[in-house]
């Protein structure tokens, strides 16, 4: 009824191939940010900072980045653990070996090292596909955990091969380190998230998108078509290394402030964040925050309403939540195999009709 | 940002509850799940139970009952820091995460927030520097005088000559498993030995080609660094291979009953460090009884009171409970805040009068912890297990450990740390 096509009427090109072609959609979005820049910062605590929105918001930026490889390009990676590793390691002898180095420019470099890195193990993609790329990418997962362990170099030669934040800040206000503040936290994360998804929206509907889901689609015949598959295929690496680097830069410094390579950037990194992807939409943007959201608040809730709320053991607590999850999973994957992306797409069009579906 | 996104968080605002209370709050970041659960849970048992006691007993600490809050983290690290925001708004006077990884996560944090944080036996060993860890205290011993404990038990077999001996370092390839390296090191240049190191990735279920090594290379000694699910494979590879058992040495987490008894008969001799007593031959045993295990009041099972990590828990929890009793006394109230726990930890004492007077005289060594120290003296004893009797018995005194190498290792370390992270070090008198 007031969420329509009718009566939206679009006189250039220009109007008709933006990003949210209808105005309710469109307002949504604007309120969303508006939301999301102007409010939430006056209301969020440490608590929220640390335990929900930093997760959730750099675990998006990771699966957004994994989605152009996976789910527009086709090609399935498993190394996203270690990606997420080169970034953070990236970040940390930035950091060090240049102190006054704005964060903000450390951030982008350690995107820029993981997409050098990410092209480096994407080259095997150009001659084995499907699972066979899966395995040669959980090789660079082992590969680079091993290596942050091995070479003392990486970790600055500390006792312990761990790797710890020192403070850097922005405009005076401290960004990394134990003296940041929950929303100047959030606010960095949040400018990378909606900068890199604009990057992202753009880049999957423009030529380069196109030629990435042609390969997807069929190699072969985008090849006959005329897509060049090593510029193709290399570049879905280098950008979504870029995103998953940034995120692993962002997961480290700004989230954790001091990493074990072998615990944060283990194989269940790459596991969680290939099912944020399977679970929110293959080949969607909004499909990756969907997904970054499920799998980060769905364990949250469940641990605060058994625990906080009904006063349960945590080990109990624990267990129910595996199963919860792994259930909810299943449930999803068996309802719509196309992820949260295509509810969500359904829900619209119904409502699109509503209430006069014939 | 989605509609979804804002539905989740509008559900979790409604739920995410937290009440004032006017208790003594001791949160506790356990874990009785995961790979390193079996260890976990006696811990865990072990902490509340004792606060258990105090509050059914005592009436609570000078009057002022005592909270345990228990948060789940699974050794992980990110449910680690999870676990910490959401109760450090409930005015915790303490924390003991027991895990190195999540402690170097909680060392800044907890610093900023002024809240102490106690690692008895783990975490950051150079802590032990008050002057710039403030907040931090790993009384009574840290890794790096077990390291020096283990080798000084072999100088003791071997009559004080152990050059050209090999000795392998079975470790958890992880922040703690990597801590005593530092140590040995220095050690082996000083004492001549040679030292291998074997690496075990978590969680250290599958170990057939490092024990394969070491069946190999036959060093004279191993030790090891291990916790969780991956001691109880390397009791067992070990003596699979048939290496002698009383020529290996694990670190005091690796020295629990159900490290060993999987191994059954063959682990027996197996030797692991300690830094409090074993058994449950002290009159404290009897009044956890009374009061918690018979009153129906025990954490988790119930079934863990006397074991060697229960009693670590227990003894982890009376060391932060005579701390807040300290800090009562130096400020002139019952109702102390974190930063005051923080000067009764700074302040703490334990001499042999008080463990009597608590019913566990000689549960643990003698120690006093002051600005500069925040280590204690470091002491430790070895403790070997008996299959046969299904026992560990205690085969030494609490011996110190060799400062001279550690001393210099600590003060480098932590003037490294103040250096890296600009912090001014505390004033002591």
């Amino acid at each position: 009824m007031f969420y329509r096509q009718a009566g939206d009427f679009k006189t250039t090109y220009r109007d008709d191939i933006q990003t949210f072609p209808l105005k309710q959609d469109r307002w949504g979005y604007y309120i969303v940010l508006a939301v999301a820049f102007l409010v939430v910062p006056f209301f969020i605590n440490d608590y929220w900072t640390s335990a929900v929105m930093l997760p959730f918001l750099i675990y998006a930026i990771a699966a957004l980045g994994l989605n152009i490889l996976t789910g527009y390009c086709g090609q399935v990676s498993l190394g996203t653990g270690g990606f997420l590793a080169v970034g953070a390691y990236a970040s940390y002898k930035i950091m060090t070996s240049f102190p006054d180095l704005n964060i903000f420019i450390v951030v982008l470099l350690s995107g820029v090292v993981t997409a050098a890195v990410g092209m480096l193990f994407g080259i095997p993609s150009l001659r084995i596909k499907g699972f066979y790329l899966a395995v040669a990418t959980l090789a660079a997962q082992f590969f680079l955990v091993w290596l942050f362990n091995k070479v003392p170099w990486f970790y600055n030669n500390s006792a312990s091969g761990q790797i710890s934040v020192p403070e850097r800040s922005m405009f005076g206000f401290a960004i990394t380190g134990p003296n940041a503040d929950a929303p100047v936290r959030y606010l960095f994360c949040l400018t990378f998230l909606v900068l890199l998804a604009w990057v992202a929206r753009n880049l999957t509907r423009g030529r380069l998108g196109r030629s990435w889901m042609a390969i997807r689609d069929m190699d072969i015949a985008a090849e006959i078509i005329g897509v060049n598959p090593l510029k193709s295929k290399l570049s879905a690496f280098a950008v979504s290394s870029f995103f998953i680097g940034v995120a692993g830069a962002l997961f480290f410094s700004v989230y954790l402030g001091a990493v074990e390579v072998g615990e944060a950037f283990g194989i269940t990194q790459s596991f969680l964040v290939l099912f944020m992807i399977i679970i929110g939409g293959l080949g969607s943007i909004f499909g990756s925050f969907a997904g970054a959201a499920f799998l980060v608040l769905v364990p949250v809730l469940l641990k605060n309403i058994m625990v906080n709320w009904l006063g349960w053991p945590t080990d109990i607590a624990v267990h129910i939540e595996f199963m919860v999850v792994g259930g909810l999973i299943v449930l999803f994957l068996i309802a719509e195999p196309h992820g949260l992306a295509q509810l969500w797409r359904l829900a619209k069009d119904k409502f699109l009709l509503w209430p006069f579906p014939h | 940002m989605s509609p979804l996104k804002i539905v989740g968080v509008a559900l979790i605002t409604s739920l995410a509850s937290t009440a004032a209370m006017a208790d003594l709050v001791f949160p506790s970041l356990s874990y009785r799940t995961g790979a390193y659960g079996a260890n976990g849970i006696p811990f865990a048992d072990g902490y509340a139970d004792y606060f258990t006691l105090v509050n059914e007993r005592d009436g609570g600490i000078g009057g002022v009952p005592a909270k345990v809050i228990e948060c789940e983290t699974g050794y992980n690290t990110q449910k680690g820091v999870e676990c910490y925001e959401s109760t450090k708004g409930e005015n915790p006077l303490v924390y003991q995460p027991l895990s190195t990884g999540i402690t170097y996560q909680l060392i800044p944090k907890v610093t900023a927030d002024g809240i102490p944080m106690h690692t008895m036996g783990y975490g950051r060993t150079s802590a032990k520097n008050g002057m710039v860890f403030s907040n931090v205290f790993n009384y009574p011993a840290n890794y790096w005088d077990g390291a020096s404990h283990a080798i000084n038990h072999i100088l003791g077999e071997n009559g004080g000559d152990i050059k050209d001996k090999n000795i392998a370092l079975v470790y958890h390839n992880s922040a703690y498993g990597k801590e005593p390296i530092r140590t040995l090191t220095e050690l082996s240049a000083k004492h001549g030995f040679k030292l291998t190191e074997v690496p075990v990735d978590h969680p250290g279920q599958e170990q057939k080609s490092q024990w394969l090594q070491i069946r190999r290379t036959r060093p004279d000694y191993v030790l090891m660094w291990g916790w969780g699910v991956m001691n109880q494979v390397a009791i067992q590879e070990a003596v699979n291979i048939g290496y002698p058992m009383e020529n290996f040495i694990g670190i005091w987490w690796s020295g629990s009953e159900n490290d060993v008894i999987p191994a059954g008969a063959k682990a027996n001799g197996y030797k692991a460090l300690t830094f409090h007593a074993v058994g449950n031959d002290f009159p404290v045993f009897d009044d956890i009884k009374k009061h918690v295990v018979d009153a129906g009041k025990a954490a988790g099972a119930g079934d863990q009171v006397g074991t060697v990590l229960y009693n670590r828990g227990m003894y982890a929890a009376m060391l932060a409970v005579e701390a807040a009793k300290t800090a009562q006394g130096i400020h002139g109230t019952a109702d102390i805040n974190a930063a005051q726990m923080r000067d009764g930890m700074e302040a703490l004492v334990m001499d042999a009068a008080k463990m009597e007077s608590l019913g566990m005289a000689g549960f643990g060594p003698e120690f006093a912890v002051d600005c500069k120290n925040h280590g204690g003296p470091g002491l430790g004893a070895m403790q070997q297990w008996d299959a046969g009797a299904g026992e560990w018995k205690l085969i030494s005194d609490f011996e110190p450990s060799d400062m001279e190498i550690i001393q210099p290792l600590i003060d480098e370390d932590s003037n490294a740390f103040a250096e890296e992270s600009k912090i001014e070090l505390q004033e002591c008198a």
